[in-house]
């Protein structure tokens, strides 16, 4: 895969991921090229200072450059490149930080509101909440290296995520994930959720940011390349953003945090490819994080950014030092000149190649100011951190790299970024499947027996068994925990509160990658809304496969015009965001999975609703149109096995009216339940709001089939819960504002009674739905 | 009540801690960097929150044990001083001598995020005066290491001495295996010195003190420590 960081279009080149670059040589792809060419040996031994090694076409291919990306190079150069060169030419110019098979679709993706300090192109996006506070988020995927070595390759892919974040100048007050999993089944997917639930606990409990929510999925197409993505929410003052663009000529460019060390250098030959066999021999490209060191960098940044000391900064990611200098110079139309042999290094005899490629973590890159330089090394000393100055900025627009006396790289910064390949590759849309009706499925049990198989199956039941591992309360600012629609997390004392989610469904988006893509938008959106917030800006994480066929790079087409379409109509943009691409193993690819992760606000989060019922006797309320659309339901898939039909389609403008609707009765104390009906339908929504309680319901009977309707996953509804006196009074209002809603009956009880059918104990469904998880990593069969 | 909270590289709780001695006491406590080697002067209470000082590197609080601050914390224990150590800040009072017995890992060898029961054992201490004995408090616990142990002798001894002030208990406050979230020996969850002034507790009352978000069992404690100075005054 590509993990191209910073999924959006305007997004300059790389910038810090923490996932690939460098080099791309051992994959099916460029196995498939090594046929026509011998293998690509790695560079086994660096070129002397100053010599030029010939440049063969193995060596560029073991860079994952094809012959005319290369032809391009020699062009812009008018001579042949160092090795060193021809490294920093592939960390800039691979998918990853060029986006160059996606540059041209994001560019539909609406970036801009009144509130959008920042949209796509810098570390993370930043959004305006008032009262002179800025939030800054974004999401970004560690999928390759979490199924090489789950712990670390998950724990750096939060540490990187933090480190985009802080580097902003913004405290992280969140983190967020969502995962995908191969089948239960697989003889993978236990090792792979252990360590990467592990790996994300032990970097962000030590780091000390609250976990605070996130998906957890199964399917078959994850067998073999999970999906890892991770999201850091921080908070800072409106007017101290700071930013990657370097100003001033002669200033100093200082390296700050860990040493550098040869971790990560080959990094690009798994994160740049597809899976295949040889996977295990991958390892050592994962880099090992150190969460200890990230908390310091954290707390010596912000003090040296409240110092005032700081011009630019940019952290260390993907391609390291290569990116970030290029970045901070490109950004400022100035050129950079490094001097590689004062970088801190963990091990002596580092080449210049390795130094430029290495992607050892918990590093900065920070322009200060010169007048500031002796304050920020004695605060980064406190710390107990590397500080050191490796080079300045010039006026030249020069990248110039010295190393022992001798000039290893001297190319043109803006082209490094500018002048990368950019593809139009060719795609065809993915061919449109039936619409089932409820006739065209015939129930195989009974309701009872299916809510209880739903509710205990692999991608509904409890997480509690992954959440329990994250600190979800560090910080003393978490107001809804994991396990309701959308975490709600205390800004400073309150009373504002801002919701977050992460939400996708991968089978409809293989079913109907536009629709698919309005849906993920419009599920986070909705999901915000569940809990009284305002929904303001969103980051996405777009994970597919190998862009090179057609039909995937239709997939992802497909998904971003829906994405497109629902940001636009909810006026929801997209302010940050990851491409992981190539994500394939054996050339069978991920379900496309473009995950959003939503940010909202409450002016007053005493005034946040949860999804659990709070009373008996209170009137249960559907907003929303119930037809019973089961085509691509969990419904259908785990209860008839039938993975089947188009998927249920989302009318925008219905969303928002219906969303607006539950936001008001929310926000005026009149709903005091709410949760948004999503996976497996309504029923396993009343469900989770009867086992968050204790409290059961008594349910009239449907109008339609009632297995479409009780696991129909039509769009755009909410259950509400009101006091029984006003439940007509809301339905009116309703009708009035063109919101379809009806009363389903009262809550009450300790089970859920259904007309026509065996009451279902809160207390069975409590003991299903937080049964499988547990058990299964627990050892026992899937 | 002056407090001082101390902080080590790594420490991650002291906001929230700070924020609980704000909200029981009304004063800023203090915040001591671990490179320090005296405490403010007046200081009646310290604090050692949790969090990973040093990353946990080597063993749980065996790098903190050993800074610069924790001889004056010594020293003010010592003269009969109040200190109290949660989490990563008990492992450190156990580390640096302060404390008997040591915090091993979970046995269900992972880290666990969860609110707890705890039962107070005693309430005629500085630390527990805010409860009532046998009352049963609903806090959270976050850690990975809380599994207290110590030899056989020890035990018996802080069982004797009734220096045990806090275990897990079921909701109702009948011990339980399965309500013993890290596999503590005797299910317990805080533990005295000998001389009374030195509290190591795992879970964290610090984060169950502000209505808006939910129970706050954990006001108690502050509360206690609050009244135990207004009376010595």
């Amino acid at each position: 895969m590509i993990a191209g960081d910073r999924g959006l279009p305007n997004r300059a080149s790389c910038v810090n991921d923490t996932k690939s670059t460098a080099m791309a040589p051992t994959s099916n792809k460029s196995s498939t090229r090594a046929r026509k060419k011998p293998p690509a040996p790695r560079p086994k031994r660096r070129p002397k200072a100053g010599k030029r090694a010939k440049v063969s076409p193995a060596l560029i291919a073991a860079h994952g450059l094809t012959a005319e990306e290369y032809q391009r190079i020699l062009a812009l150069m008018g001579r042949e490149p160092s090795i060193t060169e021809l490294g920093i030419f592939s960390a800039m110019w691979n998918e990853h930080c060029s986006y160059k098979s996606s540059k041209i679709h994001l560019r539909m993706l609406p970036t801009k509101a009144p509130w959008v300090i920042q949209g796509p192109g810098e570390n993370a996006g930043v959004i305006d909440i008032g009262d002179g506070l800025a939030v800054v988020f974004k999401m970004e995927s560690h999928n390759h290296p979490s199924y090489i070595e789950p712990y670390q390759g998950a724990a750096t892919g939060v540490g990187g995520i933090l480190r985009d974040v802080f580097t902003m100048g913004a405290r992280p007050i969140a983190c967020l994930n969502a995962l995908s999993f191969g089948a239960p089944t697989h003889p993978q997917t236990r090792h792979l959720l252990a360590g990467v639930v592990a790996g994300i606990g032990g970097y962000g409990n030590s780091f000390g940011v609250p976990t605070v929510g996130g998906s957890v999925r199964f399917h078959t197409r994850y067998d073999g390349n999970c999906l890892v993505n991770a999201m850091a929410v921080g908070l800072a003052p409106r007017d101290k953003i700071f930013y990657a663009a370097a100003s001033g000529v002669g200033m100093p460019i200082v390296y700050l945090g860990s040493k550098t060390g040869r971790d990560g250098i080959h990094g690009a030959t798994m994160a740049s490819a597809e899976f295949g066999e040889g996977t295990e021999e991958k390892r050592p490209t994962v880099q090992v994080g150190d969460p200890f060191a990230e908390k310091l960098l954290l707390e010596a940044c912000l003090e040296i950014m409240a110092k005032d000391c700081v011009i630019a900064i940019q952290d260390m990611g993907a391609a390291g030092l290569t990116c970030s200098a290029v970045e901070m110079g490109a950004k400022g139309d100035l050129g950079v000149t490094l001097d590689l042999d004062a970088v801190p290094c963990r091990e002596s005899g580092m080449s210049a190649y390795e130094m430029m490629l290495s992607e050892s973590q918990e590093r900065m890159l920070m322009v200060l100011k010169p007048e500031k330089e002796r304050e920020a090394e004695a605060i980064f000393r406190k710390w107990g951190l590397d500080f050191a100055v490796i080079g300045k900025t010039t006026p030249t627009k020069r990248f110039v790299v010295r190393h022992g006396g001798n000039v290893m790289a001297d190319l043109p910064i803006k082209e490094l970024g500018d002048e990368a390949p950019v593809y139009d590759r060719p795609h065809v849309e993915s061919p449109k499947k039936p619409v089932l009706t409820a006739a065209d499925v015939a129930p195989p049990v009974a309701t009872a027996d299916a809510l209880l198989r739903l509710i205990g199956s692999p991608d509904l039941c409890s997480r509690r068994w992954v959440w329990e591992q994250y600190d979800h309360v560090i910080l003393g600012n978490t107001v809804q925990r994991p396990g309701g629609d959308a975490a709600v997390v205390r800004i400073n004392d309150g009373p504002k509160a801002l919701a977050l989610t992460t939400d996708v469904t991968p089978r409809y988006c293989e079913a109907d990658p536009f629709e698919g893509g309005k849906q993920a938008v419009a599920e986070a959106w909705r999901n915000l809304t569940a809990v009284g917030a305002r929904p303001l800006a969103l980051t996405d994480n777009l994970n597919f496969g190998n862009p090179e066929r057609p039909e995937i790079m239709g997939q992802l087409v497909g998904a971003i015009h829906g994405i497109a379409d629902a940001c636009e109509a909810l006026e929801f943009p997209v302010v940050s965001g990851n491409v992981s691409l190539y994500n394939e193993t054996n050339g069978r690819a991920i379900l496309p999975t473009p995950t959003i992760g939503g940010v909202g606000l409450l002016e007053d989060f005493t005034k946040s609703t949860s999804l659990a019922f709070k009373r008996e006797e209170e009137a249960i309320l559907l907003v929303g149109e119930t037809a019973g659309w089961l085509g691509q339901s969990l419904y259908l898939r785990d209860i008839c096995e039938r993975e089947e039909g188009a998927p249920p389609p989302v009318d925008l403008a219905v969303e928002r009216a219906n969303g607006d609707f539950v936001r008001a009765l929310i926000a005026e104390g009149i709903a005091s339940a709410a949760h948004d009906v999503s996976d497996g339908g309504l029923l396993p929504a009343i469900a989770e709001m009867a086992m968050a309680s204790g409290i059961g319901a008594e349910l009239d009977r449907p109008p339609v089939a009632a297995h479409a309707f009780w696991f129909g996953e039509d769009q755009a509804r909410y259950v509400v819960t009101v006091a029984p006196g006003v439940a007509e009074t809301v339905l009116a209002r309703a009708r009035a504002a063109g919101v379809p809603a009806r009363q389903l009956g009262l809550t009450g009880g300790d089970a859920l009674t259904l007309e026509g059918e065996r009451p279902i104990l809160v207390a069975k469904l409590r003991e299903r739905f937080e049964g499988w998880l547990a058990a299964y990593m627990a050892g026992e069969p899937a | 009540m002056n407090s001082a909270v101390v902080v080590f590289p790594g420490i991650n709780r002291e906001r929230d801690m700070a924020r609980a001695l704000r909200l029981a006491s009304g004063c800023e406590p203090a915040m001591v960097w671990h490179a320090d080697t005296a405490l403010p002067g007046g200081t009646d209470l310290v604090v050692v929150p949790g969090g990973f000082s040093y990353g946990d590197y080597l063993r749980c609080g065996a790098i903190a044990a050993r800074a610069p601050i924790m001889d004056a914390v010594r020293a003010h224990a010592g003269r009969g001083g109040l200190v109290l150590g949660v989490c990563n800040g008990f492992q450190i009072l156990c580390e640096a001598g302060l404390l008997p017995g040591v915090l091993m890992r979970n046995t269900a060898m992972k880290f666990i995020c969860r609110d707890v029961y705890l039962r107070i054992e005693r309430s005629d201490t500085p630390f527990t005066r805010g409860y009532n004995a046998g009352q049963v408090i609903r806090v959270p616990v976050a850690h990975g290491e809380g599994n207290y142990i110590a030899d056989d002798a020890t035990i018996a001894r802080l069982e004797g001495e009734g220096r045990v002030l806090f275990r897990y208990a079921d909701p109702g406050g009948a011990l339980d295996p399965a309500w013993n979230v890290n596999g503590a020996t005797n299910a317990i969850a805080g533990v005295l010195n000998e001389g009374g002034n030195v509290l190591g507790l795992m879970p964290h009352p610090e984060n169950h003190v502000e209505a808006v978000l939910g129970p706050t069992d954990g006001r108690g404690l502050f509360a206690g420590l609050v009244d135990h100075f207004k009376q010595a005054a």
